[in-house]
Parts: structure tokens; sequence; C-alpha cells
């Protein structure tokens, strides 16, 4: 017959911590996939919009960006506290916006170029005539398919 | 002296430490973007070569003055109804039954003053230079709104599912080809019934 050990009674079993690093690194894996780093400072204060029939834009390599808002805190004693351009790193004027997309489309690979999106990042505060200005250049370089970035939400929030 | 039995094992206790102080430095760092919004096309610089007559009553035209102030068809309207005051335009459909371009899908009123039918429905977006863009954003907003109504509509009656949903696996980078192939062609019919016909005038400065 077969002998059982005799069970130690009394102080329970410690929890395998063997696993811990496997989850841990399963997390760290997710967030690394996850993280995009900031390729751009912003110079402007970007309050978006919300609007509710939003679309994802999906693929980030055939996307460019413009910012427009009034100059974060620190230029405002400079640039004043009216809504600017950025693009890049740097504030812009209206007339630099086209030539700014040509140099952005001329960086993209070949096969993408007829595809690209320009994502217009605007403050809610800024005005329309600024906003029209910068869509008559890009309709003069062609590149027509605009993306207006927006939070999600109802866009009746924005009247406030 | 010491017995040599192979390399001794390296400890790997701290290994989890390490692990945690790169997942902490990702934490902090992961920004996880919110990129979405309204697309939207803009016309192309050259005018076209024909010049296209269009009727008074098929456009619908929405004029934002710089206090956010709505005239829609030439009467001050509430930003929240402009919604339905579109989706019944756009759903109007005022031909006749058997004249050319009637509209066999069109749930509204029928009225011979509006809309002929969805194809040749335009509305036109006008705004002032010093609008402020939230509020040009909330117009935009109804207006796809008011068409993505009527799609969503459409799409229910013939494939049983909304249209949005379809658009956005069509658009989903995870999408089978197959499954894509299938898509498209019943984005496209959705959009043929409904076109989205967005005319945006030059911004007027008073």
């Amino acid at each position: 017959m077969a002998k059982f050990a005799k069970k130690k009674d009394g102080d329970l079993p410690a929890v395998s911590t063997a696993s811990l690093p496997d989850i841990v690194f399963m997390l760290l894996f997710f967030f690394m996939t996850v993280t995009t780093m900031k390729d751009s400072t912003l110079l402007v204060d970007n309050e978006l919009p919300n609007a509710s029939e939003i679309k994802k834009l999906e693929k980030k390599d055939r996307v460019i960006y413009i910012f427009v808002g009034p100059p974060s805190q620190q230029y405002q004693a400079v640039y004043g506290t009216e809504a600017k351009i950025q693009l890049n790193d740097k504030f812009a004027s209206v007339n630099e916006v086209g030539p700014y997309i040509l140099a952005e489309r001329a960086k993209k690979q070949e096969d993408i170029q007829a595809y690209l999106t320009t994502a217009l990042k605007v403050d809610k505060n800024a005005n329309m005539g600024l906003i029209s200005d910068i869509k008559q250049e890009l309709r003069k370089v062609n590149a027509l398919k605009v993306n207006y970035t927006t939070y999600q939400g109802n866009a009746f929030n924005n009247l406030q | 002296m010491a017995r040599r039995e192979g390399a001794p094992e390296v400890n790997a206790g701290s290994m989890a430490d390490i692990a945690f102080l790169l997942l902490i430095f990702f934490l902090v760092t992961t920004t996880i973007e919110t990129d979405a919004g309204l697309d939207r096309m803009l016309p192309p610089i050259e005018p076209p070569d024909d010049n296209v007559v269009i009727k008074q009553k098929n456009i619908f035209t929405v004029n934002v003055n710089k206090n956010g102030q709505l005239l829609v068809e030439e009467e001050l309207m509430d930003i929240k109804n402009l919604r339905a005051a579109a989706v019944a335009f756009l759903d109007n459909g005022g031909l006749a039954n058997g004249e050319e371009g009637y509209c066999t899908y069109c749930q509204g009123e029928r009225d011979p003053g509006s809309s002929d039918n969805p194809d040749k429905a335009i509305i036109s977006l006008k705004n002032d230079r010093e609008t402020k863009y939230s509020v040009y954003i909330t117009v935009q907003n109804e207006l796809v709104a008011a068409y993505n109504e009527l799609r969503n509509r459409e799409a229910n009656r013939l494939f049983g599912r909304d249209f949005t949903d379809m658009e956005r696996e069509y658009l989903d980078p995870k999408t089978k080809d197959t499954e894509k192939e299938a898509l498209k062609e019943k984005v496209q019919r959705i959009q043929g019934l409904f076109p989205q016909k967005l005319s945006e005038a030059e911004t007027s400065n008073n």
C-alpha cells in the first residue's frame, strides 16, 4: 500500500510569484505598442470642439497635421492672443501652408501620395476667416481631403 | 577547491523590478491619441467647365453669421432644428411619380416647391469670417448627421444594418479583403442613394 507523505499542517504555502515577470512583460509590451510619442510640441492652445458624426483617422502615415489656435501662455507676450497657425514646430503665416503641404507630401512614399489627408486641429475659439484662408491654400495645392479633428461628444456642447 | 558544475545560474529575481520600471515609464509617456473627426472634401480650385444651372428649390442655403445665428432658407432657425430641416429637404422627393428622376425611396413631404430628389439636392453653407470655429463644426456635424440619418434608414431597409457601421468596417484596416469587396458595393449603393452634396461658398466679410 502506498504511503502518503504527511502534510505539514499550519503554515500556508507561499503564492508562487514566478509568473509575475511574465505578466508584467505582457503589460509592458501592450503599452509599448500603443504608445505614440508626441512628435511636435504644441505652441498653441488646442482645445478641439466636439462632434458626434466622426470618423477615425486610420493610417497615421497618411496624415499631415496643421494646428491652429491662440498662442500658449508663454508666447502670448510675443505673438498676442489672436489665433495662429503652427506647422511642425513653429508659427507660420497662411501663405506658408501650401509649401508645407507640398514638402510633407514629397517626404511620403510615392504610392501613398495620392491618399493623404490633412488633419486640421483647430481650437474651438478660432475664427472661420483663418480657416477659410487655410482651406483656400489647401485647394491651391490640391490637398482636398481634410479632416476637422474633433473630440467625440455632443456637438451642442460647443455652443456654450 | 571548488568543484565546477557548469556556469553559475544568473539570478533572475530582479527581472520583475526592471520590467516594472519600464512598464511605469511607458505608462506615463502613453498618450492614446484622439485622432478622429469630420471628413470633408474641398472643391477643386478650377471651376467646372460647364455652367450647370441649378434650380433655386434644389438649394438649401445655410448662413451662419458672426454671432453664431443661423439663417436657413432665409429664415432664422435654432441650430437644434437644423438636422430635422436638412433631413426634410433631402428626403423631399418633389418630382411627381412617372417623371424622370422620381425618388422611389423618399419618405418626405413630396412638396414640389422643395428639392426634386436627393441626387439634385444641394446644401450650400456660407459663413462669416468672424464665425467661431466651434459653431461651424456644430453646423457641419448636424448636416453630416442628416445625411447619416437618411443613409442609415436606407441601409437598414436594404441590408438590415446601419450605414455608419458598414462604413466603419469598410474603412477599418483590419477587415479582410473579401469582406471589403462585399461591403464596398453596399456602401457605394447607399452613398449613391443620398450623395453628399455640401457646397461651401467663400466666406463673406460683412
